[in-house]
């Protein structure tokens, strides 16, 4: 098909979110812990969720990394949210949560504090 | 919008490829479903990443993470560590991506920091068949400024600004090329891409079409609408597969996206480009051996003028341009030419590839700024010389150009500066030599490529040559004598003058180059007849003395069984006699040496 200035254009925009992901700098982090408490606590559905919940949104520039064991496996699963030079740490989670986080803390920039680490995260 | 989570880059350039990532990606996406990750994880197979040393290669973003020498087997371990769990494989990184305990990006690397890339820029970040990817990376953006807000003249005019010249090798202003090709005015006009690149270790070319091959397409395109032409060809040889499959794919994505063929992007202009397959020879390189082999005639160089500008394809106007050379125009195009002006030295501007090879840590492609040391490119880019040898030449510009010595390690690159020290920018190879290279053999290695690649259409050439190799034959054989030397420079120097094309004009550089900064070698040959590297053979000699205790091992391993135990008894009771090398049937293969133990070394080499 041949393509309009505009339509190349379009095209080329698109293209471009998928390719994010290989250009260093990010928007927004997740870093998920995926040591063996976290995947044992169930961090891979969580992971799943988010991953999918990205998707749905069609969010971009939106990195999704993992990590090793952060100390406190008591508190698995749990993934940090980093903005800018904040940083924020969601611990406990579940599916359910993972997509809550999602939606109001990447979408609409609400922090949800009831299921950050604690006080001294707050702003 | 699909999206997903991590992207994993295999090489498929013509190295890694045939170190197997066509499987590797293959058990990739298989071990991907076996996890249920396949749709969190994107797989792109890119062109040369460069650092051909490490292959294959394998690169995982985000992180960007860099694995070396990925085989088949490591491909599950990588998925189920790194993919699934998030912990990077650390023994399969790239020796240099691991800082201590800290883990590097693919960027950071010094191979890749110390580089500038501009024709290589998308080599090993898109995906060369895809378009889409292409476009992205600001792809075909100078097409259609071009077409929607300038005037061919003003293309020609920015070209010329940028102050760009050939990258085949004889460094031709680009600019004032497509002003002449503009110039001249005829009902068909062609522009042609060479892609006959055909020196030894070279493949700068190959590994750009191979990566990016809409670069190419779209600087043609450009070129056209600049010189008036609405036909391109691109000559590229048949021992390229990949490369030839990607450019159909491109051309093809092109067409289908109306970037190229009738009125492009619905203006007046059409254009429309061709592959024609060359069948190796070397000659056609040179850019009328090429017309003649595009129009199906046997490839042989014809007497300029007229220029290829003038009278080229078809007896038509003709704009002839390297890989290399369109590769930068795109990036020219979109920045300026004064932001290409400002990189470089003050007559050679930009960037200029180089095929790193011979005896260097990382053999690979590098992209470097004109006026970049040869040691920087050696010894920081390049990694230095293994198993801590001393540096004794680097051989630029492939069978053309002339070795140059530790002394102009410190000369910045550019045309000028190796023309006026006996070399050549050439394409861009970029042989090292070690203490352990024999500089007669490789001036000899040289012209018996030249040699058999000499189309024969002009005596010196075709005769010359060949005079030229019999006497190093002779020489290296230990015949030779001080008056061969001065043959050899005479005969030289009357090719140089003599010969009709550039392949017949440089041939001989090699041996005048060495003959200059490596007269005593020649000296040992001709006047000790021995070959201080003992690399040629004739000039070698192996004896056993008298440290022999007589084990034997050398005789077992003797190809010719021509060491037998005839010398002096060393034990009267076991009567065992020490080894002698019957020297009339010694073929010089050293496997005696390599086979008398450590403790006793009593094989020598002379």
């Amino acid at each position: 098909m041949k393509k309009s200035v505009e339509e190349l254009m379009k095209i080329r925009q698109e293209t471009l979110k998928k390719m994010e992901l290989r250009e260093n700098d990010a928007h927004c982090r997740i870093v998920v812990g995926m040591g063996t408490c976290g995947i044992s606590a169930g961090a891979r559905p969580c992971l799943t969720a988010i991953v999918d919940e990205v998707n749905k949104r069609g969010l971009s520039n939106v990195q999704i990394v993992q990590t090793g064991c952060v100390g406190m496996c008591r508190l698995e699963p749990m993934f940090d949210v980093i903005i800018g030079d904040k940083k924020y740490t969601y611990v406990d989670m579940t599916p359910e949560k993972s997509r809550q986080v999602v939606v109001e803390h990447i979408v609409n920039n609400r922090v949800i504090h009831e299921y950050t680490i604690g006080e001294e995260e707050k702003e | 919008m699909q999206y997903y989570r991590a992207h994993v880059l295999i090489c498929g350039g013509t190295g890694c490829t045939s170190g197997k990532s066509l499987e590797i990606k293959a058990e990739l996406e298989k071990q991907l479903v076996t996890y249920g990750i396949e749709n969190e994880v994107k797989v792109v197979m890119t062109g040369c990443f460069g650092l051909c040393e490490a292959g294959p290669i394998m690169v995982v973003y985000p992180e960007g993470t860099f694995y070396a020498h990925v085989q088949v087997k490591d491909v599950k371990k990588i998925v189920e560590e790194h993919l699934f769990k998030g912990r990077i494989v650390k023994e399969k990184l790239y020796y240099e991506a691991l800082d201590e305990d800290k883990v590097i990006s693919v960027n950071e690397v010094e191979f890749y920091a110390k580089q500038k890339r501009i024709a290589l820029s998308n080599c090993g970040v898109i995906d060369p068949e895809n378009i889409d990817e292409y476009l992205a990376k600001d792809g075909y953006q100078a097409l259609i400024k071009v077409l929607t807000d300038m005037k061919p003249r003003e293309v020609i005019e920015e070209i010329k600004k940028s102050g760009l010249r050939g990258r085949g090798g004889a460094g031709f202003p680009t600019g004032l090329k497509w002003e002449f090709a503009s110039n001249y005015e005829d009902d068909m006009k062609y522009v042609c891409c060479n892609a006959d690149e055909g020196d030894p270790g070279a493949f700068m070319d190959r590994s750009i079409l191979e990566g990016t091959p809409h670069s190419v397409i779209e600087a043609m395109t450009i070129a056209g609408y600049a010189t008036g032409s609405k036909k391109g060809y691109i000559y590229i040889r048949a021992e390229y597969p990949i490369a030839v499959k990607r450019l159909e794919i491109a051309i093809k994505q092109a067409k289908d996206y109306g970037l190229l063929g009738n009125n492009i992007l619905d203006t007046k202009f059409s254009f429309d480009i061709e592959i024609r397959l060359g069948a190796g020879a070397f000659v056609c390189g040179e850019e009328t051996a090429l017309i003649e082999s595009i129009e199906g005639k046997r490839g042989m160089p014809r007497t300029k003028p007229p220029f290829p500008a003038e009278k080229g394809i078809w007896g038509k106007p003709t704009l002839i341009n390297n890989v290399e050379t369109f590769a930068n125009i795109p990036a020219i195009i979109l920045k300026g030419g004064e932001w290409f002006g400002s990189i470089g030295t003050e007559k050679s501007k930009g960037t200029k590839v180089f095929a790193l090879g011979g005896k260097i840590k990382n053999t690979g492609l590098v992209e470097i700024p004109m006026g970049t040391t040869l040691r920087e490119v050696i010894y920081g880019i390049g990694g230095g010389i293994p198993d801590n040898k001393k540096f004794k030449a680097v051989q630029t510009g492939g069978p053309s150009g002339g070795c140059l010595t530790a002394e102009h390690l410190d000369t910045p690159i550019d045309y000028d500066n190796l023309v006026s020290i006996g070399s050549m920018m050439g394409s861009g190879g970029m042989i090292v030599m070690d203490e352990d290279t024999c500089m007669v053999d490789i001036a000899r290695f040289f012209l018996d490529f030249t040699c058999e690649e000499s189309c024969g259409k002009c005596t010196p050439c075709r005769e010359g040559t060949k005079r030229l190799k019999e006497i190093l034959d002779k020489i290296v054989a230990g015949n030779g004598t001080i008056e061969d030397l001065d043959r050899l420079e005479n005969l030289a120097g009357y090719i140089k003058d003599n010969a009709l094309c550039n392949l017949g004009q440089t041939a001989p550089n090699p041996v005048i180059s060495t003959l200059k900064f490596f007269r005593d070698e020649y000296m040992a040959h001709v006047v000790d007849k021995k070959c201080p590297t003992s690399v040629c053979k004739d000039l070698l000699q192996y004896t056993i003395t008298d440290k022999c205790i007589g084990c034997g091992s050398c005789a077992k391993v003797c190809p010719q069984g021509c060491i037998e135990p005839l010398g002096k008894e060393i034990n009267s009771k076991t009567k065992r006699r020490q080894y002698v090398i019957d020297q009339n049937k010694c073929i010089k293969c050293g496997a005696c040496l390599e086979a008398c133990p450590p403790k006793v070394k009593a094989i020598i080499r002379k």
